[in-house]
């Protein structure tokens, strides 16, 4: 992961239920609006942070309330930092089948960590599985409508 | 009928158009609603002709679209048809991403849709 000057940084520690994160999530969203990040890579942003949240409420603490997930936003003049942490055993992020296999694209779940790794410019868990640190370029993947600082 | 909290349905010319209250469909508590919703009305109402017009959906998760995918189950299960229309460009980059846009048939507009059945 890359060395940045983070100005904006938010942690918390939330209980397993899939609204608890919305507040900081919009935060965040609202701090990359600021800082003038344009509408797509907060779509992308937005969407991924939802999947790895809802992955560590539901797939990792099980929605057991007595677990927590914690988790840290960063926010660095072209770069996002998101890490996330859930209390679950972890799981093998390789041993999830391709939702885009043909024998697989009728299957009703399976497609979050996806869609993660196509928004977010690089994603990383560590060896247990239970902690995801994903980042988001400015700009990247290769998009004209983002390359530039969006007018206030 | 039952009560709907996350779907506004109508009839045009047989079709059943819904659209969706929600304009982020992330929350699990709500697209579980969601799906009940939906699947009564194949199940329980017997509609066979589906139009879901996304206009007011600005970010959807994937727990949603697999609500999606077990509705078009059974929307076949059932011999009927469901087009998806107004999907708006980041959204369908997700039906894109996930190959859904080769299992759903997703039409411009209302009218497109509407003129497929």
């Amino acid at each position: 992961m890359t060395q940045e000057q983070w100005f904006w940084t938010s942690s918390a520690r939330i209980p397993s239920e899939t609204q608890a994160g919305y507040p900081f999530v919009q935060q965040l969203l609202d701090q990359m609006k600021q800082n003038q990040w344009c509408e797509r890579d907060i779509f992308g942003v937005h969407l991924a942070v939802e999947e790895a949240l809802v992955n560590a409420i539901k797939h990792g603490n099980g929605y057991d309330a007595d677990k927590l997930v914690e988790f840290t936003f960063q926010l660095s003049d072209d770069c996002v930092r998101v890490a996330i942490t859930d209390e679950g055993a972890g799981f093998a992020p390789g041993d999830v089948p391709d939702p885009t296999d043909d024998d697989n694209l009728e299957l009703p779940s399976g497609r979050g960590i996806m869609l993660m790794r196509n928004f977010m410019s690089n994603i990383e868990y560590n060896d247990r599985g239970n902690h995801v640190v994903m980042e988001k370029r400015r700009g990247q993947p290769d998009d004209e409508q983002c390359n530039s600082k969006t007018s206030a | 009928m039952a009560e709907r909290h996350r779907l506004e349905v109508s009839e045009v010319g047989g079709v059943t158009v819904i659209r969706f209250t929600d304009k982020k469909i992330l929350d699990e508590a709500n697209i579980q609603e969601l799906g009940q919703e939906l699947f009564g009305l194949v199940e329980e109402e017997n509609r066979k002709s589906l139009c879901l017009n996304f206009t007011n959906v600005d970010l959807l998760s994937s727990a949603a679209l697999g609500k999606l995918i077990t509705l078009d189950k059974k929307v076949k299960a059932h011999g009927g048809k469901l087009k998806l229309c107004n999907i708006r460009p980041q959204i369908y980059q997700v039906f894109v991403i996930t190959r859904l846009h080769k299992l759903f048939d997703i039409k411009n507009d209302e009218a497109e849709a509407l003129a497929a059945f």
